[in-house]
């Protein structure tokens, strides 16, 4: 395959570019002291950052987003270690069927799910608020907790629990000292992914938002005036930051967990 | 060592998954303080019977006593058995130390006495001075001295062991085969091994209870279980056991008195016969009860004439394939390589040396 791979070169390299190339582009015009997002740059300046820490309504949409991501990723979480733990577990009829339907939400449109909620919330006569933003991101969050989880329960051998009741525990205290320390990692993985994704969703927290703001939400509000954008640039140079240091976290811990239990890396998210 | 008083008594233990009938009446009695072992065919059962008695596995039927108590609702974590799993299940987050030391996690006896415990079975099984060590560094040899460590630092009352060396290689295998024959005596528990390997079963039991798909072929002492065993199935999975064709001509006062192909008449004792009703009638002996024999000498008993059809040199012993005159299927024989004599040739001529004695009669 020798005359195809300078074109499959450039192909990557192109791909790569286009990928990035934006996002290179976010801390550049962060640090620029200018309103205007073009070339040529105007010169250094810290001013958009301290401008971003005087904002109020930045910093309770700022504020907003970690509760709604933190609350998400727990309850994501707790809910994906019980279906995880089933699924790897115990053989029932139609385990494959109800593990595709709670897994599906992954490919489906993100703006279905948002509206079906928000009908079904305002017929319940639901107040719309971070619970229900919280609603909103769990759903989507657990099937890729579920994911990461199951990959850490699989890799946990079953005479291992065995073991530990042959030793004389019980189911409770054989979950605790040996299934819990075991999967941990999985878990720290999954909230810190969950986290993640929630941090920067934006179609589910503007529909069931109501008068509350996320920062993604905010952020797109702010579009509309050319003067706040350099400050958005700003808000967008951390959020990358935060993002990937999470990621970087996250694949740290799921990496940690697969060696711990002696298991053998089949690939993740990362 | 061994006494007469049970320590486990199976009674037509009966094991259904689903509509497979894994264990069909299991009968069993296991003296305490022997070395037993469950030896079969890959699938034949042992793992799902060593599960039943360490109460993983709830039966369908029958009754599981541990030293005159019926072990019907005691749950596995209160049963006087610990187990050596077949992977070892050694906790990889714990250290060696914390790993030997987890079954006492319950125990009212203070740390320092814990410690003295832990230190004690760590040096039983040769882990000396291992105790930090983090457990999932460590080699499969190993592995499987905290595994029993781990087991024994309870002192049960039996110690359930599932095909524990089958994961090492040769060497450590027959190492560790020693060692647990050792350890064994030591302790004075009740040990139960579960393996495939019939010379691992022979070198290391007390008594093997054969078992092929869910039942007890037969449950004998090593010795017993290779010169008599009681059917064919059990003789040819015990080490390698030659069968000629043979006619029973009269039955008289414990001896029968047989006509076997290629080797003429013989007279065989009523203990050495197998009412099996597997097969067409046939005497069957072992490779080492034959003699091959060289220019000039004489046979001690009987002799019959053939040809060598197969050599097969192994160092310390060649097997030889002979074709008696007369019988089709050629016959195996063992011969230790003494010094001075030759191996013999594809094709060679020569006579068998062989003895009533050694036959066992199936029929
Ligand atoms: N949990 C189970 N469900 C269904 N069948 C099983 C289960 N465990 C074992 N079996 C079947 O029971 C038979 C005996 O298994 P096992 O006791 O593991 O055999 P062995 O240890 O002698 O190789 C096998 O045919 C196996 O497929
Ligand atoms: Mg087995």
């Amino acid at each position: 395959m020798k005359p195809n791979q300078n074109g499959l070169r450039s192909y990557t390299i192109i791909y790569l570019i286009f990928l990035y190339a934006p996002i290179i582009l976010l801390p550049i015009f962060a640090f620029n002291d200018g309103t205007i997002i073009a070339f040529p740059l105007k010169g250094f300046t810290t001013k958009w950052f301290e401008q971003m820490a005087e904002s109020d309504q930045l910093l309770t949409a700022v504020k907003n987003s970690l509760i709604v991501a933190s609350a998400s990723a727990i309850s994501a979480t707790i809910l994906a270690i019980f279906a995880a733990r089933a699924s790897t577990r115990y053989e029932f009829r139609g385990k494959g069927g109800l593990m595709a339907l709670i897994m599906l939400p992954l490919v489906l449109p993100e703006i279905i799910i948002a509206m079906a909620i928000l009908v079904i919330l305002l017929q319940m006569g639901l107040n719309l608020g971070l619970h229900t933003i919280i609603l909103g991101h769990t759903l989507m969050c657990t099937p890729f907790a579920i994911a990461i989880l199951t990959a850490a329960f699989q890799s946990l051998d079953k005479s291992l629990e065995e073991a530990a009741y042959d030793l004389g525990e019980d189911a409770f205290s054989t979950f605790r000292l040996i299934i819990l320390p075991l999967v941990l990692p999985g878990i720290i993985s999954s909230l810190l992914i969950s986290f993640t994704i929630s941090m920067d969703e934006f179609i589910l927290a503007a529909f069931l938002g109501g008068t509350e703001t996320t920062l993604p939400v905010y952020i797109y509000s702010q579009l509309r005036f050319p003067k706040a954008i350099p400050v958005i640039m700003a808000v967008a140079t951390l959020l990358v930051a935060v993002s990937i240091c999470l990621l970087i976290v996250a694949e740290y811990f799921r990496r940690r967990g697969i060696a711990k239990t002696g298991g053998k890396d089949t690939g993740g998210f990362l | 060592m061994t006494s007469a008083k049970p320590m486990i008594e199976l009674k037509d233990v009966q094991k259904w998954y689903g509509d497979y009938h894994a264990l069909r009446g299991i009968n069993a009695e296991i003296r305490a303080g022997e070395f037993f072992s469950l030896l079969g065919p890959s699938g034949c059962g042992k793992t799902t019977l060593l599960r039943t008695i360490a109460g993983f596995e709830d039966i369908t039927s029958g009754v599981v006593m541990i030293d005159g108590k019926s072990m019907e609702d005691v749950p596995a974590n209160q049963r006087p058995t610990n187990m050596v799993f077949q992977s070892y299940a050694i906790f990889p987050h714990l250290s060696v130390e914390q790993n030997v030391g987890f079954g006492l996690r319950r125990d009212p006896r203070t740390a320092v006495e814990k410690q003295k415990a832990v230190d004690e079975a760590l040096e039983m099984v040769g882990l000396k001075g291992y105790g930090k060590r983090a457990a999932h560094a460590l080699s499969g040899g190993q592995r499987q001295r905290v595994a029993l460590a781990r087991a024994l630092i309870l002192k049960p009352k039996v110690l359930l062991l599932d095909e524990p060396l089958s994961a090492l290689d040769k060497k450590m295998r027959e190492h560790m085969q020693v060692e647990l024959i050792k350890l064994q005596r030591q302790v004075g528990i009740t040990f139960i091994l579960v393996t495939h390997d019939q010379e691992e079963a022979l070198v290391m039991s007390d008594r093997i209870a054969v078992m092929f798909e869910g039942e007890i072929a037969q449950l004998d002492d090593p010795e017993s279980l290779y010169r008599r065993p009681k059917t064919r199935k059990v003789a040819d999975f015990i080490g390698v056991m030659n069968f000629l064709p043979a006619t029973v001509l009269s039955e008289a006062g414990g001896k029968v008195d047989v006509d076997v192909h290629g080797f003429g008449r013989a007279t065989i004792d009523a203990a050495q016969v197998s009412n099996s009703h597997d097969g067409a009638t046939a005497v069957g002996f072992r490779p080492e009860t034959l003699t091959l024999l060289y220019e000039g000498q004489v046979a001690a008993d009987r002799e019959a004439p053939g040809t060598v059809e197969e050599v097969v040199y192994y160092g310390d012993m060649t097997y030889y394939d002979v074709k008696l005159d007369g019988v089709a299927a050629p016959v195996r024989i063992s011969m230790r390589n003494v010094f001075g004599r030759e191996v013999l040739e594809r094709g060679a001529r020569t006579r068998v040396a062989w003895a009533p004695g050694a036959l066992v009669l199936f029929r």
